[in-house]
């Protein structure tokens, strides 16, 4: 848990009184709505279908139970009592008044909480992975560097009109949970032979309406000179990248017309300026950041407790404990997923009371910390084994105990045409429709890891090209056509989907599903050859012609 | 439009020429780059000061060696949603070492001020009267810094080193 300092809560305030002085500026007609829109971006404020939308940023998935409550008042007071939780580690209100906004950014503000450059064309919240510091085998804590790079992209002078958005995403264990691979800038840490922090720097990823999977740039840059090496891939950007056209304005694109090996020449020009510089990071200052963040003091625990014993009897304890709870780096101690998936929910909404309860479930048995991922779910980062009974009692009572992490009705989905102004399609009722067909958990189960995304339009929000089944909504003719792609993830192994053939229709899409689904478990040689590996093994092909063949 | 120069509204000095206005007998000048660049020698030789208006997608090092022998640079936002100036600006001042006038033209509202004094403007063009006329108040918006730049601001992590020494923490 990074706690701030007065220096971070000064600034914090500052932006808030700045906004509000913007807000008063553009409800007397001083501003133009043109002008405006620019500045309230700049502080997580879309306008979309029904009302404002404001989206508040939670650095790499880490909040306190204070600021969680915080979020829950939010919810309740200036919005309709929930809030919905990001692909990128933020959470977004979505209907909230403009008269409003500065209040409810000071009532977070007092817990340390902001929603600056969680849109418009700046370098946006970033993010990291949510088992940050808890995860066995995990080389550092990422978010000591996820803080640094926080600061230092905050109300940037040079880069806070970027060609387009800039994202940053960094992962610290071999299984990337931070999807970096997709990201504007995806950062791997790592340890030169000497033993040294560094990080493999990847740039160019992203999804939208050309995807791209990110390049490796340069395979170590040391660890002091990262916020150069950042600076000297931004001052480029932003000088070449394009402003001609939105949809070629993204660092992939400059990547990509440059080709990778032009591209790290002239961030390797402009970074050899500026890399002994006061940019450079001496360990006294990385030092000081780690001892803003604290951590649990951990008792010695048993490896089995009595009370995880006893209640492996309750086969729904024993569902859930197998499906959302995993190892943590300290003996005795879990992880615990918790799902935003409820079978026929939104997928990453949650009440008001949902957020408190569970901000008191975290200060009994989480060590008051919380995390969200960009699956959109949460997590408890530390809980002693013996607890997980009593704590799986509390969350079930909440409806938040769905076992279904990583299954296939655990489905990452944008708001689309429910909320979304640059949607063509709905992806709630999609993503609903299909957790209430395999509602089953042993059907779930008996499938096995397999992602679905969904996108309500060719933005991607919802990640669909990277989905093990991605499925896009699209316009044809004034209906709702979704294309079908499969084989693509985000994890270290990041792939973009192949489409399997024409779109089909909105009624349509939990019936194809089903079909690949059939296919895959008639086609798999084991029953643990995942989706994706049977993807791989076999291709398209076979998929198509089950969808394909009665349609 | 009110330009404002030191923290404070006042009068322009310059006169701007087009690619093909004539050129006055005295005076203090700006022009534009293409020009400049194509009769350096003669606009330089004048009584008047020059300076040069630079567009924000032609590279700045063209003008490094003029830098000396300039009195004022002129960058360019078409719009405030187009940042490329900022990267010139600290080209010039922290790279070429420029010390001359640095102007902001274009879409200049009060709320990119605090960014643009950070790049190293010092002047600026000022779309609104309401703008330039809150101009001192705008800049003295934000104490916290967490970027260095060659504006001298002490940053965050600077200010937070100097806290840990002065009260003999992490020793």
């Amino acid at each position: 848990m990074y706690a701030y300092d007065e220096i971070d809560r000064t600034l914090v305030n500052e932006r808030v009184s700045e906004f509000r002085d913007q807000v008063k500026r553009r409800l007397s007609g001083e501003l133009t709505e043109d002008e405006f829109k620019i500045l309230r971006l700049q502080n997580g404020v879309y306008l979309q279908l029904h009302a404002y939308m404001f989206r508040v940023a939670i650095p790499y998935g880490t909040l306190a139970t204070n600021q969680m409550r915080a979020l829950a008042h939010v919810a309740r007071k200036y919005d309709r009592g929930y809030g919905h939780f990001t692909t990128r580690q933020n959470i977004q209100f979505n209907w909230i008044k403009l008269a409003e906004l500065p209040d409810a950014l000071e009532d977070l503000a007092k817990v340390g909480i902001h929603a600056m450059q969680t849109s418009g064309n700046n370098m946006r919240n970033v993010t990291s992975d949510q088992w940050a510091g808890v995860a066995p085998g995990e080389i550092e804590d990422p978010r000591i560097w996820s803080e640094l790079i926080r600061q230092h992209t905050t109300l940037h002078p040079e880069f806070s009109f970027l060609p387009r958005k800039f994202k940053i995403a960094i992962t610290a264990s071999d299984h990337d949970r931070a999807a970096i691979k997709i990201h504007d800038i995806g950062l791997r840490l790592i340890k030169n032979e000497k033993g040294e922090t560094g990080f493999e720097v990847l740039v160019g990823g992203g999804l939208g309406r050309t995807p791209f999977i990110a390049k490796t740039i340069k395979h170590f840059v040391h660890g002091r000179d990262i916020l150069s090496y950042i600076e000297a891939i931004l001052r480029v950007y932003n000088q070449y990248g394009r402003r001609d056209n939105i949809y070629k304005a993204r660092i992939k694109i400059l990547v990509h017309e440059l080709g990778i090996e032009k591209f790290s020449r002239e961030v390797e020009d402009e970074w050899q300026h500026i890399r002994n510089s006061s940019l450079q990071i001496d360990e006294e200052v990385i030092e000081d950041i780690r001892s803003r963040f604290t951590y649990p003091v951990y008792e010695k625990l048993p490896h089995m407790p009595d009370e995880l014993r006893q209640a492996a009897a309750d086969p729904d304890f024993e569902a859930w404990r197998k499906n959302s709870v995993a190892p943590h780096k300290v003996q005795g101690y879990s992880i615990v997923t918790i799902s935003l998936k409820p079978t026929g929910g939104p997928p990453g909404d949650a009440t008001a009371e949902q957020m408190d309860a569970l901000a008191d479930l975290a200060d009994k048995y989480s060590f008051g910390e919380i995390r969200v991922g960009h699956e959109q779910n949460l997590a408890l980062p530390h809980v002693a084994k013996r607890d997980l009974p009593a704590l799986w009692k509390a969350l079930d009572k909440l409806g938040l105990a769905t076992p279904n992490v990583n299954l296939i009705t655990d489905i990452i989905a944008c708001p689309g045409l429910d909320y979304c102004s640059l949607a063509n399609a709905r992806s709630i009722p999609i993503a609903q429709e299909l957790t209430r067909r395999f509602a089953n958990h042993e059907l779930a189960n008996l499938i096995g890891r397999l992602h679905i995304n969904i996108s309500g339009c060719i933005n991607a929000c919802g990640h669909h090209h990277v989905g093990h089944i991605g499925i896009l909504g699209v316009e044809k003719n004034g209906e709702e056509v979704y294309q079908i792609t499969i084989g693509g993830r985000a994890d270290e192994n990041a792939a973009l989907g192949t489409l399997i053939g024409p779109g089909v229709k909105f009624d349509e899409v939990a019936d194809v599903v089903e079909d690949i689904v059939e296919a895959y478990l008639a086609l798999r040689e084991r029953p643990e050859e995942l989706f994706m590996d049977t993807v791989k093994r076999l291709g398209v092909e076979p998929f198509k012609e089950r969808v394909y063949a009665t349609r | 439009m009110p330009l404002v120069n030191g923290g404070k509204i006042t009068d322009d000095r310059f006169v701007k020429l087009a690619v093909d206005t004539p050129l006055p007998e005295g005076g203090d000048i700006l022009v534009p780059a293409e020009r400049f660049l194509g009769e350096a020698e003669g606009l330089l030789k004048r009584a008047g000061k020059v300076g040069v208006i630079w567009p924000n997608n032609r590279d700045i090092a063209e003008l490094v060696p003029y830098l000396g022998q300039i009195a004022a640079v002129a960058l360019v936002f078409p719009t405030f949603r187009d940042g490329r100036a900022y990267s010139q600006a600290r080209l010039l001042r922290e790279r070429y070492n420029y010390r001359g006038e640095l102007r902001a033209t274009g879409q200049v509202l009060r709320d990119q001020f605090v960014f643009m004094l950070r790049a190293g403007f010092d002047a600026f063009e000022v779309k609104k009267q309401a703008d330039a006329e809150a101009f001192m108040q705008t800049a003295k918006r934000y104490s916290v810094f967490y970027q260095p730049t060659g504006d001298g601001r002490i940053t965050a992590l600077h200010r937070r080193m100097q806290l840990r020494h002065s009260e003999g923490v992490g020793t």
